[in-house]
């Protein structure tokens, strides 16, 4: 049966196909649809959400040394979480087949960075394996376990956004029942105690060099015939992009990009006077060819680093020609914080406090935005606390009056928890807000350690955070009502006047996870409105300004009730809750 | 158009249904028998951001994006976000617009000359106000339907193919409503 499946939904098939028994992940965009598909076939895949990437890959490692065909998926910078298991899972070896999915975000659509994760493969001298559209994920995913069983090593399987959220069509198979490995007891191999470290990085050099060998002839690995003058080398989207830039061209698509098939590129390269190196962000294959002789191409002299690829970026570079089009002026259309936000009244405060914030990487990121204005940095998962308390000690104790931390629920259990144990052990008086929309918001509503569900669907218990941050050594913990503009202002008013940390958790459940719950929208009174802009000030999508200057409300947007920041702010007492008829 | 890609770039506001219009126009390529991609961004549908939709179809295509002069048709279901991808718009190329407004977060008004900057760029561009037809199919969330009738005029697919797709991505009990609205788009673009 031929059907239409993304990339993710792709990886995930492939996952039942072929036999998996355990996956793992933290939700990262492009990667988060992964699991959210692979739990389809949970009466066959044991499928979680972990706290971050680094438990992910753990518990996924935990699931190998069992036996069981495993799979962990991040997005690329989660592999940074991930980097120091991953590091040791390379010498590890043996047991269950382990895939590792990494999701790159090239052009940064949502993400902090455009690395690209190919290196960690080289890092960690682990095979990479790069499809090119859905059916090859699909279908690669079974090479790579199989890669992964008969060599004894953990693979790594890159996709990207342009794969992840792309649509193309898939040939469905069967589910492929793999049995267990036993599990005996093998310290030489899972205790990396230097005695055994060094024997085992011996035994990675020879895996590394069978490998290469291996690529040499590997299926994934194939040559496109076409025009016996013009050779390109591809791998990943970015050989899609290639095809149409030079539709009748000679192709060697990489599938397993690493260890390197020298001689397969080798020979390849001598066919031709030039052969481009088609690659989007780093010119990893270019530098293996370049490492093993081969220089006849021509690669990111022509091709940028900087952003994504596309068939048109990729001939402009190499005809010198700009075909982009002029485009029209108009005006941008930012994402912001949905109508109903619970996050918005802290910023909206901390604003009007004159009050900074490291912040994090979450829907409350958005609260950048004029004319909130609410965030001072921005850096990775979980910086937000760390960030805070260096400020103080760089500045004194009194800049924590100024500047606060303000990270959210998901971001927290992350790895925020690490950072106010810091505070409290170093004697911060940093404060610290924890914005609990009771859900991962951002990548599409997952839940978490603090909502009390599941991936699997069953009821489980929830993070307390005050209780945490007591046994931290934070004894100033308390919740806030989020949609009480006035007790947040309170809130942190009593918090940064505090000579130790404080604590607070702003609690209000994310506007979309319950419909039910929004009411008839709000209403201004002309009467009484006098055009000030205070309510403005909150950024909502939902008021705006008439041709008077008077706020007004778009009724398709408001929550109502639920909400109500704007009539809480207004000075005039104009914004209210219509009648009830 | 046998053999070439046909293009097929369609644009909103998150929020607007332009997904779920992309799933059926793919849907209905693929029961064709045809190699079909395509792409988006994910993410912005709930916040009120740009989204758009690159819809892909041929005997063989490779990749999933639209760039620059290559939309066969370029699909708006908001007045501003055609003129955002003009540039992609291929010589020769359609343009179906929605004439309906959306202020984005961050303006206070809506600018004025939106009309007239398209009509310089994108001459002979088809206007409609599928937000009307919709009312008229019976729910205003069927602007999608509405659009994808209209760009059916365009495309090389039979009425019953489309209606097949559309039944099978729709609610049940929207199935009237949006087949109305299809009908309703499809005619309004031929006149």
């Amino acid at each position: 049966m031929r059907v239409l499946l993304s990339g993710n939904e792709a990886v995930a098939r492939g996952c039942y196909e072929h036999g998996v028994k355990v996956a793992t992940a933290y939700p990262g965009t492009p990667s988060t649809e992964i699991l959210e598909n692979v739990v389809k076939y949970k009466d066959d895949i044991y499928c979680q959400w972990s706290p971050n990437e680094k438990v992910a890959f753990e518990v996924a490692m935990g699931a190998v040394f069992g036996g069981a065909r495993t799979m962990t998926a991040m997005k690329h910078v989660g592999l940074n979480v991930a980097a120091d298991p991953l590091m040791t899972s390379t010498s590890v070896g043996g047991d269950g087949g382990f895939i590792i999915v990494t999701a790159d975000d090239p052009g940064m659509h949502s993400s902090q960075n455009e690395q690209d994760n190919r290196y960690y493969a080289k890092f960690a001298k682990i095979p990479l394996v790069e499809p090119s559209n859905s059916q090859e994920v699909k279908d690669f995913i079974g090479h790579a376990l199989t890669i992964s069983e008969e060599f004894g090593t953990p693979v790594l399987f890159r996709i990207s956004t342009r794969i992840s959220h792309a649509k193309s069509p898939v040939e469905l198979g069967e589910r492929v029942e793999v049995p267990l490995k036993d599990y005996e007891k093998d310290t030489s191999r899972r205790v990396v105690i230097p005695a055994h470290a060094r024997r085992l990085h011996v035994k990675v050099e020879k895996r590394l060099k069978a490998l290469a060998e291996y690529a040499e002839t590997c299926p994934m690995n194939e040559i496109i015939e076409g025009d016996p003058k013009v050779g390109v080398i591809s791998s990943g989207i970015s050989y899609e992009y290639a095809r149409d830039a030079f539709p009748d061209a000679t192709f060697l698509k990489l599938g397993m990009s690493f260890p390197f098939p020298a001689g397969l590129a080798a020979e390849f390269c001598k066919r031709f006077d030039t052969v481009y190196i088609v690659e989007e962000n780093e010119p990893f294959i270019e530098e293996q060819l370049r490492y093993n002789g081969i220089t006849n191409i021509v690669g990111e002299e022509k091709i940028p680093v900087c952003g994504e690829l596309n068939q048109r970026i990729i001939r402009d570079a190499v005809s010198g020609e700009d075909t982009s089009g002029e485009k029209a002026n108009v005006p941008a259309r930012p994402p912001v914080l949905c109508p109903g936000c619970p996050h918005r009244s802290t910023f909206f405060m901390l604003n009007r406090l004159g009050i900074g914030s490291t912040s994090d990487i979450g829907c409350y990121t958005l609260g950048v935005m004029p004319p909130l204005s609410g965030i001072d940095t921005c850096i990775c998962m979980g910086a937000s606390i760390g960030n805070s308390l260096g400020m103080e000690k760089a500045r004194g104790r009194d800049f924590a009056k100024k500047m606060v931390a303000v990270i959210g629920d998901s971001t927290f259990v992350h790895s925020g928890i690490t950072g106010l144990a810091d505070v409290a052990y170093n004697k911060g008086a940093t404060t610290v807000i924890i914005l609990d929309n009771s859900i991962t918001a951002m990548t599409g509503h997952q839940h978490h350690p603090g909502t009390g569900m599941t991936l699997m669907g069953e009821p489980t218990i929830k993070v307390d955070y005050l209780k945490l941050a007591g046994a931290l050594g934070v004894k100033d913990a308390k919740k806030v009502d989020a949609y009480d503009v006035n007790a947040v202002k309170q809130a942190i008013k009593d918090a940064v006047a505090t000579d130790e940390p404080t604590l607070l958790v702003m609690e209000g459940p994310c506007a979309l996870l319950d419909r039910s719950t929004w009411g008839p929208a709000l209403v201004v009174d002309w009467d009484k409105c006098t055009a000030c802009g205070l309510c403005l000030r909150l950024g909502c999508p939902s008021i705006s300004r008439d041709e008077t200057g008077k706020a007004q409300i778009n009724p398709l947007f408001c929550v109502g009730e639920l909400c109500s920041m704007c009539a809480q702010v207004c000075p005039s007492n104009a914004i209210s809750v219509p009648e009830k008829s | 158009m046998a053999g070439k890609t046909t293009n097929v770039f369609i644009a909103g506001v998150g929020g607007q249904g332009i997904l779920l219009a992309s799933e059926i126009l793919s849907d209905v390529a693929l029961a064709k028998g045809l190699d079909v991609k395509k792409s988006e961004v994910h993410g912005m549908a709930q916040r009120g951001g740009s989204v758009v939709s690159h819809v892909r179809f041929g005997d063989e295509v490779h990749s999933p994006v639209i760039t620059a002069g290559e939309a066969d048709l370029l699909v708006s279901f908001e007045k501003m976000e055609a003129l955002r991808w003009v540039q992609a718009v291929a010589p020769g190329g359609k343009v179906i617009v929605n004439t309906q407004e959306i202020v984005p977060s961050g303006q206070e008004v809506y600018p004025k000359d939106i009309d007239s900057q398209m009509d310089q760029r994108a001459p002979g561009t088809l206007r409609i106000d599928a937000l009307a037809l919709a009312k008229e199919a019976g729910h205003i969330r069927a602007v999608n339907v509405v659009m994808l009738g209209a760009i059916s005029h365009f495309l090389d697919f039979s009425e019953d193919e489309w209606k097949a797709a559309i039944e099978a991505r729709v609610p049940k009990k929207t199935i009237e409503i949006n087949t109305k609205a299809f009908e309703l788009g499809r005619r309004a673009v031929a006149s």
